[in-house]
């Protein structure tokens, strides 16, 4: 094994590149749950922000507005999802299985004419100063400006959730749906908000594969993205940092193990393979389990529809 | 009651009527592994679909899957189609080999075509091409291209058809580069872009500056070209987008004729289970334009080594070759056997790390 030929600060470099689009959806996909709405359609989402970020990229020639279009596409694909289990009071599991199915298929018809097509340069931003430092600077200063909006969306949950009124008001609809109802908070608009928020977020997360990390349309290019991310959020306990923490975990696992392979390392490729997934599960369950009340962190509500007759 | 009668006597004449119209067409079903549109593999596949609805127009309907997971689901996938009347049915990559055998068993009158396996039955045939040969040219350009002498592979699964790939580039590149070396990475898919790309972006850090792909996407490409001095090959389709560089030449593979041929014969009643293994000869595997990134000189050489190759001169497994623990493989001039290459599991000399088993 010839580790020496791993550039380490290039990996922990791309490492964060790797991780951005599961930790976009998953924190998307953490707002939605804690008001107490289970959306299994995230990979429809991502896939369907894929397509449309990086279609109006490439006709606008600007990355910005093709975020921009990728976040509305997945809120708008979201709301689909929010019609029919708020207000038609459909089963979520099921309406969110067939949202990843509508996204694939809609995402490849709309995908039609822009397979082989280059995508575009999103320039990288390098942060006055601070990307001058040695090491640091380069892993962790040198990227494209999505990287550091992913970090400020957690950031943002984070404190939302936690010292907020609105946060409040979004958990409360989260653990007790009728209460909240009570109180006189409109549940199925908060939830809408929620749903849309998560949305949104699951369609930059797959804009960044198309738009940064890959960088061009394939067919089904989110290649299962979606599910990581779901599963990442459950993992965490639902709480922004740790999805965070699983993220880049898991990310730079992925990473880290390609490059182990193509330096030659005597481990068996197949336990190389399986880490990013094994070690990410592990860290997040052992963090989780500590205080022995893991279970009180799931939304009592999840996956439960509201009706204000009942 | 009389109208329970007359329904069931309806219904029983529309479905006699649907079943002697079905008979008229042929129905052909595809099972593809990737998404039509994913620039590679089974795009090319789907290419193949189209010629054979286009050569025979209203004689034939043709039904394909797409994406379908390689296993369990696969044989719900197949048994769907022949239950929906289809007569021939092409699986079309290697993790399909199984469950194509036992969906066979249970309808015989089903034809099947399994491509790039090695199991047959009276009503499995299989099929692949020699893409080995398409490697020995990409060896050769890539051998003479590398400055860093370092090329990257990316592996899909530790299959004979990968792994006689790796080993054929890599003698060729061998031949006119002594000091190459072969960094290969297992991508453990066959089609995930952005794994894809992430295996690319590690192996260009690590100082490859040729990247050779067994994977179905296009992805690699673009992350050669964002790194600039890295040159690609074009992957089962010609990704052509990509020229001149970074891809500078491809293999292509072109099933049209072959599923034309097929189809015919079910038309024609004299389908039988055969093993076909067609290369550069007969068209079945071709060689995309090279680019004027590469020096004219060398692009003669490689399309002399292709034409020499395709006119059956030259055997790209000719010895003497070693196997990677240095037991002697091919004498000198022997020429490896096909049962040999169909089942290859092991590393030339040279080549480091271990293949997974």
């Amino acid at each position: 094994m010839d580790l020496s030929s791993i550039n380490w600060i290039l990996l922990l470099a791309s490492l964060m590149v790797a991780a951005t689009p599961i930790l976009l959806a998953g924190v998307g996909e953490l707002v939605t749950e804690r008001a107490g709405v289970l959306n299994l359609g995230v990979e429809g989402m991502m896939i369907t922000g894929a397509i449309c970020g990086f279609a109006i990229g490439v006709e606008t020639n600007s990355a910005i507005l093709g975020f921009v279009a990728a976040a509305l596409a997945g809120a708008a694909l979201s709301m689909l999802f929010g019609l029919l289990t708020q207000y038609l009071l459909s089963n979520q599991v099921a309406t969110g299985l067939a949202l990843t199915l509508f996204g694939l298929g809609l995402s490849a018809l709309i995908g039609q004419g822009y397979i082989g097509i280059k995508g575009l340069e999103v320039a990288k931003i390098h942060i006055p100063l601070l990307s001058d430092i040695p090491v640091l600077g380069p892993i962790l200063f040198r990227h494209d400006a999505m990287v550091y909006v992913s970090i400020f969306i957690v950031a943002g949950v984070w404190a939302t959730l936690r010292y907020t009124r609105a946060g409040l008001i979004l958990r409360a609809v989260g653990e007790n749906h009728d209460a909240a109802h009570a109180l006189g908070y409109k549940v199925v608009r908060i939830r809408l908000m929620a749903i849309a928020f998560g949305g949104a977020c699951a369609g930059l997360g797959g804009a960044y594969l198309s738009l940064v990390r890959v960088p061009q349309w394939t067919e089904g290019m989110t290649a299962g993205a979606g599910w990581i991310a779901l599963a990442l959020v459950v993992f965490a306990s639902w709480k922004p940092w740790r999805i965070l923490i699983g993220a880049y975990l898991f990310g730079g696992l992925t990473v880290l193990q390609l490059n182990l392979q193509a330096a030659g390392m005597k481990v068996p490729v197949e336990y190389l393979a399986m880490s990013p997934y094994l070690v990410t599960i592990l860290v997040l369950v052992i963090m989780s389990s500590g205080r022995g009340r893991a279970h009180l962190n799931a939304p009592a509500e999840l996956g439960r529809s509201f009706h204000a007759s009942s | 009651m009389n109208l329970t009668k007359l329904l069931a006597g309806t219904a029983l004449a529309l479905g006699l009527a649907t079943a002697a119209a079905a008979q008229d067409k042929t129905k052909v079903g595809f099972i593809f592994v990737g998404p039509v549109g994913d620039g590679g593999w089974t795009y090319e596949h789907n290419e193949g679909r189209l010629a054979v609805e286009e050569h025979f127009g209203d004689k034939v309907e043709t039904v394909y899957q797409e994406s379908v997971p390689e296993g369990a689901d696969a044989e719900r996938a197949m048994t769907q189609m022949a239950l929906g009347g289809a007569d021939l049915i092409f699986t079309t990559s290697f993790g399909y080999m199984d469950p194509t055998i036992n969906v066979a068993a249970k309808f015989p009158d089903v034809k099947f075509e399994h491509a790039t396996g090695f199991k047959r039955a009276d009503n499995v045939s299989t099929y692949s091409a020699r893409f080995y040969e398409g490697r020995a040219v990409q060896g050769h350009i890539a051998g003479k291209m590398t400055k860093t002498n370092k090329i990257g592979y990316i592996g899909s699964f530790p299959i004979p058809e990968v792994i006689r790939g790796i080993n054929s580039a890599y003698i060729h590149a061998k031949k006119v580069n002594p000091d190459v070396e072969f960094s290969i990475v297992w991508a453990y898919t066959w089609f995930d872009p952005a794994k894809e790309a992430d295996a690319a972006k590690a192996l260009i850090e690590q100082g490859a500056d040729v990247i050779l792909q067994h994977t179905d996407s296009t992805a690699p490409q673009a992350a050669a070209q964002e790194a600039g001095n890295v040159i690609t090959f074009g992957q089962a389709s010609d990704m052509a987008e990509y020229a001149p560089m970074p891809r500078v030449s491809s293999i292509i593979d072109n099933w049209a004729p072959y599923y034309i041929d097929r189809v015919q014969a079910v038309m024609d009643g004299t389908w039988e289970s055969t093993d076909t293994w067609d290369g550069i000869g007969p068209g079945m595997v071709e060689i995309g334009e090279i680019t004027d990134a590469v020096p004219a000189e060398l692009k003669a050489e490689a399309e002399a080594l292709r034409d020499s190759i395709g006119a059956g001169e030259y055997h790209p497994f000719t010895g003497p070759i070693n196997k990677q623990d240095g037991t002697a493989w091919l004498a000198e001039g022997e020429v490896a056997d096909d049962g040999t290459l169909a089942g290859m599991n092991f590393y030339v000399e040279g080549l480091t790390g271990d293949i997974p088993q």
